[in-house]
């Protein structure tokens, strides 16, 4: 497992007092809060600073990190000295953020044993969450998605390890973007025979390289030709369900929206499909396209800055 | 013993109120009392007119669980969380208009 350097994760020094620590981890958690940073990365950074807060915050994890001493680097292979922790009782709570999902490898092997918060008490298990990416075809012909967890379990010992586990879920014809499937019993296991809880997916989309979508609706941007936007025309355009026609009404411009109704995610209403359309010029590098364009110029009388009132 | 994994199948939440106060509570780690005051101050709006017949959707679940975070992680109060969710919410309306305007903000 890797070690982790608490003192450099918050960027304070080995000597640092209990309000610089305070200090230094608010100020971070306001930088990478998931829910307010928009930073790469930010949840995972969030998790880091969580976890080195809630070691360094308290006077007996702090003083059973500081007897590892200074030897070890970030990220360096490590494995706990045998002596680990002899001498020192941990008490379990802080207000650190993190949740007990959340924890390093690192962390657990250290302190995860004393780090169950509060929990006995509960007659059911926990809830869990976590978000799943899927397909946003998926969506439309429903799927099925396989996703591993990692989740502290409780062994023999009375020792928190890591447990991963996968499982494969089905993906309903119709989902949204955060809307939440919710899997009965399949959250932290109950404590001494009660139920366990339930484990809440929230659905988010790949990112899509033709559609964008809102909801139930999707939108894309339709390329289309001047003499198309102009004249008006009848145009090919991908939708998620085949390809279809659509109708370029005369004297359109760049940005107008078509709407395809009911193209959109399927269900009761069905999502509509936007195009937007979006004029693009050919370009004019053979001599008889230089032509054409030279004629426009010539006998359109049009000023396209008119509104500018130059 | 994982042996030949089982085809899951859950419950959607999606925009009809399914889940009660009590299943809300549960899935925010809170209690109960918490999330009546997060409808007291107008934060969730549940369908059904008695607590006993609240009914929570989706957006629900994510507000809630939101200012649960916010308030664990910044000793924010209630109102002060409240107050950070609706700037959050105008931020993503906004870079979603963004985005859809081609201009990405990232």
């Amino acid at each position: 497992m890797e070690f982790k350097d608490y003192y450099k994760l918050l960027d304070v020094d080995r000597t640092a007092t209990a309000a610089d620590i305070k200090s230094a981890y608010r100020k971070l958690a306001r930088k990478y809060h998931p829910d307010v940073s928009k930073e790469p990365g930010a949840e995972a950074r969030f998790k880091e600073i969580g976890e080195a807060y809630e070691v360094l915050q308290d006077p007996e994890k702090r003083a059973a990190y500081d007897q590892l001493g200074n030897r070890w680097r970030e990220g360096q292979e490590f494995t706990p000295p045998p002596e680990w922790g002899a001498g020192f009782e941990f008490t379990s709570g802080g207000d650190s953020a993190a949740d007990a999902t959340d924890y390093s490898d690192f962390f657990s092997t250290l302190f995860g044993n004393f780090s169950h918060r509060g929990a006995s008490t509960r007659t059911r298990g926990e809830d869990h969450h976590a978000k799943i990416f899927i397909a946003l075809e998926d969506a439309f012909h429903g799927g099925t998605h396989t996703i591993t967890l990692r989740s502290p379990q409780v062994d023999a010992q009375g020792r928190v390890v890591l447990r991963e586990r996968s499982l494969s879920v089905q993906i309903p014809k119709g989902i949204r973007e955060r809307q939440h499937i919710r899997l009965a019993g399949q959250g932290a296991p109950g404590i001494k025979g009660t139920i366990p809880g339930d484990l809440y997916l929230e659905i988010h989309f790949h990112p899509h390289p033709l559609y964008q979508v809102q909801g139930r609706d999707l939108s894309l941007s339709l390329p289309i030709a001047p003499w198309e936007a102009t004249l008006g025309a009848t145009v090919k355009a991908p939708t998620p369900t085949g390809v279809v026609e659509v109708k370029i009404p005369p004297g359109s411009q760049s940005g107008r929206q078509l709407r395809l109704k009911g193209r959109g995610i399927p269900g009761e209403p069905a999502g509509d499909l936007y195009l937007a359309l979006a004029v693009v010029l050919p370009k004019a590098d053979t001599e008889q396209a230089q032509q054409i364009y030279q004629t426009m110029a010539r006998e359109l009388a049009f000023n396209p800055r008119e509104a500018l009132g130059v | 013993m994982d042996r030949e994994q089982d085809l899951l199948t859950g419950s959607v939440i999606g925009d009809e109120g399914v889940l009660s106060l009590e299943e809300l509570a549960r899935a925010c780690g809170a209690e109960p009392q918490w999330v009546v005051e997060l409808v007291a101050v107008g934060v969730l709006e549940p369908q059904g007119a008695e607590i006993s017949f609240w009914r929570f959707r989706a957006a629900d679940l994510t507000c809630a669980r939101r200012v649960f975070r916010l308030q664990r992680d910044f000793d924010a109060s209630l109102d002060a969380a409240a107050v950070m969710l609706d700037l959050l919410d105008q931020i993503e309306q906004l870079r979603a208009r963004l985005k859809l305007a081609g201009l990405d903000v990232e």
